[in-house]
């Protein structure tokens, strides 16, 4: 599988997801970091990701800025071509902001950045993350933003709900954010593009996070 | 500070010596004493500098010499006090002098590290003053060519219901989280206290910890006459403007007029910036690279040219300015963040430019390395200033303050305390955990991000935390153990043997994590070092410093000094913060406190020969936390005593145990003795225990006392057994103590039971209470 990470002026978290890829078996070979300023993804990329991070600072709404530079043209069109696209954290942010997912991430309900373990559980496994999980199934994953307060008209989260895109919510006593329908992350109508606020990359090595995360990235490359 | 422009010019009298000040730009009054005292001089050092030069300086070189002559920037009153610090070691690339320390940790690895106050600007703006601190701390490491890959922090603020303290630990707490988060590089450690003391003067204390390769260490002295200087990074605007000078004097109460003098951050420029300059550190284009913190381009500049023995020429009109009309004197004490001068080897300036441009930071060339041995600078083409730079750095004033030390006092006679009941044993612990200095830190580090990087193996809440380290993307077997602390009740109370204690806690933080404490890091946070006792508290806590170093064989290789911590003349207690690093060479094998299995044994080891205590020889609950918190008394007596060989013994004793993986948890016994020790590991594990304390000695003493323990350990039984045999061969004594169970209680034998959830509640609960309501 040849993926491609997209790094952005503020990105930090390129590094945590490469490992958590290269833990699963993607070869470092087959992993290529892509700065913003670049105007192509590489031919037969099979997955893109967004990392964590502050792109630009975040100090306009998060993700906003990310959203217009030049590379989101190509992971846009990429995405209409069926390239499945996973973004954590700020990428859900700039996926949102782009217009590839319904929704805005709201500042936290707390006001604060919030940076622990959540509990999590599997809300749909109809999808190429989670089809080697349990729907229903709880996971501990850790969280770290300021803004992954999931909200969307009454209508999109009922939309949401209808079609099965919910694909992680927070267990509902252990929201962090307050986010709409406990959701923590969601994927598109195509079923090709996920976001999630949890960092499930940080949840793959025994010694440093634990390993609950691995199903998502044994789900991606191994369905 | 200069308000408007002096229309007249000045021709001040001519003669041989002070042909040079015939070229220099006079269109401001030449700076008299006056100036001298508004810029924060004494007048004594207004005379030297008029001396030193022969000639009067104007407004502009007399504001560069009052920032190089500042206490934060001259270290005038503490030098001589700090060479008796040890620096030096068989790991030791770079000490102190350099923008941090540097050591070597094998296999071609270097750690740089370095903590700095940024105690003055949080008090007035608690937000940009305790985020632009975490900014500086990591310019400095990454100006040395280390990424950064961990930062602390000690925090102190004053009493909890002052009406500013929420405001102050609201805006601090978010203000580092703030910057580090945003920078990718995880806060895993720290410490918070409470005390009316810093009511008036809060302390922001922040560590950063690099990864390098120990030959690719940068440094700052600049070399090669004709070296371009090129400035990067963020423009500079009049932000900052004498914030060293700020630093440096105490506070009153109109303290919150100086404001401007408060710098902003941009965490994201300075992601930018650590990006550009590493990648640019990877080619071979710099001969020297200086981060302009504390003065700004005036410091940077005239610490460059002065450590290459060289010159340097600045022509200011090409520094890149976010505003119009700066004067030379604002643009050289502009404390504008995230900027960089460096200087370049010849025909590398494309190279650099290039990077730079990618990164889309300000890149300029403005000037270059001279012979002169003179800072010269140009502004609207006119030489604004003409000072040799030898004086601005070595004849600063060098104090030898007055200091007095009090002699110590009695030991306190522990039999005088009474149990506050006769069964209130457990009833007190609840107490101590519930008050604001043992009460859970979780609220605050929950809002920095210790897991960017995925490498924190022992994340904040423990002893030590454990960060891996990498190399160009494969982890490492080896991380780094990382720990700040300090015992300002112990400093106050003996200064000496708080200064060594404060080395001591660092080193059983580290040793209790499986780490091998490396090298040590300080910022002395004293208050106004003119008064004979103060300095007399920086003094002796240096000297127990040095001596806990000595014992211990580490050096302490970086350090920052902050003096005048003080509010309408009073002091804050006094405050060296220790932060240490240490060597874990197998993070799989790091251990923690939490309890893991019911049925572990539960040991204690003691820090000092048992009989002394038992014959009453050592006190314990004379400065500790339980008078002062439980009972709410003043200290009394000594702190506690070192026994440095049975520290050394135990500490041998106890990373050879851990490398065979016969310890399943271990917690050090500080502050608040053996049961706050015991409840944070079985509130952490989730686990209860059933112990027995020591029979010899009085239960509040054994269960409040400080000093009389070091570590508590569990391990299943049969590694126990083989725990105690190799104890018995280094003469190390062990108390079993009892079990871990279970049941979420803590059973404590003829002193009854108590719930981890009884516990919890004021433990958890305190800080979002405080900071909620």
């Amino acid at each position: 599988m040849k993926i491609a990470i997209i790094v952005f002026p503020g990105t930090n978290r390129e590094n945590d997801i490469r490992a958590a890829l290269v833990t699963a078996g993607v070869a470092a070979s087959n992993l290529q970091l892509i700065w913003h300023r670049e105007t192509a993804i590489p031919a037969a990329t099979d997955l893109i990701v967004l990392p964590g991070g502050f792109s630009y600072g975040d100090y306009l709404r998060c993700g906003a800025m990310a959203a217009h530079s030049p590379i989101m043209r190509e992971v846009k069109s990429a995405a209409a071509r069926g390239v499945a696209v996973l973004g954590i954290c700020n990428g859900f942010q700039i996926l949102c902001e782009s217009g590839l997912l319904p929704g805005v991430l709201l500042s936290n309900q707390g006001l604060k950045f919030v940076c622990r373990e959540v509990e999590l559980e599997v809300a749909t496994n109809q999808s190429i993350y989670s089809r080697k999980m349990v729907k229903g199934h709880r996971l501990r994953a850790p969280v770290a933003h300021h803004d992954g307060n999931y909200f969307a008209a009454p209508e999109v989260l009922a939309e949401l709900q209808d079609r099965d895109q919910i694909v992680f919510k927070y267990a509902a006593d252990d929201n962090p954010n307050g986010s709409a329908l406990n959701i923590a992350g969601i994927i598109d109508s195509s079923r090709r593009v996920l976001g999630l606020m949890p960092h499930l990359e940080n949840a793959t090595d025994p010694l440093a996070g634990g390993i609950a995360g691995r199903a998502m990235f044994d789900s991606i490359l191994n369905g | 500070m200069v308000e408007s422009f002096v229309v007249n010019c000045y021709k001040p009298p001519m003669d041989n010596k002070q042909a040079i000040a015939a070229s220099l730009d006079w269109s401001q009054a030449p700076a008299q004493s006056q100036d001298g005292l508004a810029a924060g001089l004494k007048i004594d050092e207004y005379e030297r500098i008029v001396t030193a030069l022969g000639r009067v300086p104007n407004q502009t070189e007399l504001g560069i010499f009052s920032v190089m002559w500042s206490e934060h920037c001259s270290y005038k009153s503490s030098r001589k006090h700090l060479s008796k610090l040890p620096t030096t070691g068989p790991n030791v690339i770079c000490g102190p002098g350099e923008n941090a320390g540097v050591i070597d940790i094998g296999d071609g690895d270097a750690v740089v590290f370095k903590i700095e106050s940024h105690n003055h600007p949080s008090f007035i703006e608690p937000f940009q003053g305790a985020a632009t601190g975490v900014g500086g701390i990591m310019r400095d490491v990454f100006t040395m060519g280390a990424r950064p890959v961990a930062n602390l922090n000690a925090l102190r603020f004053g009493d909890p219901s002052h009406p500013k303290t929420k405001h102050l630990v609201a805006g601090v707490v978010a203000g580092i989280g703030g910057y580090g988060n945003c920078m990718g590089v995880p806060t895993v450690g720290g410490e918070t206290e409470f005390d009316p003391a810093y009511n008036g003067n809060i302390l922001v204390n922040a560590m950063t910890v690099g990864l390098a390769r120990a030959d690719r260490i940068f440094y700052s002295a600049a070399g090669g006459v004709g070296n371009q200087v090129v400035y990067v990074g963020a423009k500079t605007g009049r932000d900052g403007i004498h914030g060293a000078t700020m630093a440096s004097a105490e506070f009153s109460e109109d303290s919150e007029s100086k404001r401007p003098t408060v710098q902003v951050g941009d965490p994201f420029k300075e992601k930018l910036l650590l990006e550009a300059c590493l990648e640019l550190m990877a080619t071979d284009a710099i001969v020297a690279i200086q981060d302009m913190g504390a003065a700004g381009l005036t410091s940077s500049s005239v610490e460059m040219a002065s450590k290459g023995g060289c010159g340097i020429r600045l022509n200011l009109d090409l520094v890149p300015l976010r505003e119009d009309g700066m004067t030379a004197y604002e643009i050289m004490l502009s404390e504008s963040q995230e900027r960089m001068l460096m200087i370049l080897k010849p025909e590398s300036e494309a190279l650099a430019a290039a990077i730079f441009a990618k990164w889309e930071l300000d890149f300029a060339v403005i000037g270059e390395i001279t012979d002169s041995g003179n800072l010269e600078l140009i502004r609207h083409g006119t030489r604004v200033c003409a000072l040799p730079l030898s004086p601005l750095v070595d004849a600063a004033p060098l104090y030898d303050r007055p200091f007095v030390i009090a002699e110590p006092a009695a030991e306190f006679d522990d039999s005088t305390i009474a149990p506050t009941h006769p069964d209130s044993l457990l009833r007190d612990l609840k107490t101590l955990l519930a008050r604001p200095n043992f009460a859970s830190r979780r609220w605050i580090w929950q809002q920095y991000d210790h897991l960017v990087g995925g490498q924190t193996v022992i994340p904040p809440g423990g002893d030590a935390a454990v960060i891996r380290l990498t190399r160009d993307h494969v982890d490492m077997k080896k991380g780094l153990a990382l720990s700040v602390d300090c015992n300002p009740h112990y400093c106050f109370s003996e200064p000496r043997r708080g200064g060594a204690y404060a080395v001591l806690e660092v080193w059983r933080n580290i040793t209790a994590v499986g780490g091998r404490l490396q090298a040590l890091t300080n910022n002395l946070n004293f208050g106004n070092p003119e008064k004979p006792e103060i300095m007399g508290q920086l003094v002796g806590c240096l000297e127990g410093m040095a001596e806990a170093c000595r014992a211990l064989s580490v050096p302490i290789v970086s350090g920052n000094v902050s003096l005048y911590n003080e509010t309408n003349g009073e002091a804050i207690l006094p405050t060296p913060v220790v932060g240490g690093v240490g060597l874990v060479d197998d993070v799989s094998k790091a251990v923690t406190i939490g309890f893991k299995s019911a049925g572990d044994l539960i040991l204690l080891l003691p820090a000092t020969r048992t009989d002394l205590f038992l014959n009453q020889k050592t006190s314990s609950l004379g400065t500790s936390a339980y008078r002062r918190e439980v009972m709410g008394l003043a200290n009394q007596g000594r702190p506690p005593a070192i026994n440095y060989s049975l520290e050394l013994a135990t500490a041998a004793w106890l990373g050879q145990m851990m490398k065979e993986q016969r310890i399943s948890a271990c917690h050090d016994v500080g502050s608040g003795g053996l049961l706050v020790a015991l409840a944070e590991m079985a509130m952490k594990g989730n686990l209860g225990a059933a112990v027995t304390l020591p029979a010899a000695i009085a239960p509040l003493v054994a269960g409040f006392g400080e000093g009389l323990w070091s570590y508590l350990l569990t391990a299943s039984p049969t590694d126990a057994e083989a725990i105690m045999a190799a104890a018995n061969t280094q003469g190390i004594t062990i108390f079993t103590l009892g079990k871990v169970t279970a049941a979420a209680e803590l059973k404590v034998e003829n002193h009854g039971t108590i719930s981890l959830s009884e516990l919890r509640a004021g433990y958890d609960s305190f800080l979002p209470n405080l900071m909620q309501n």
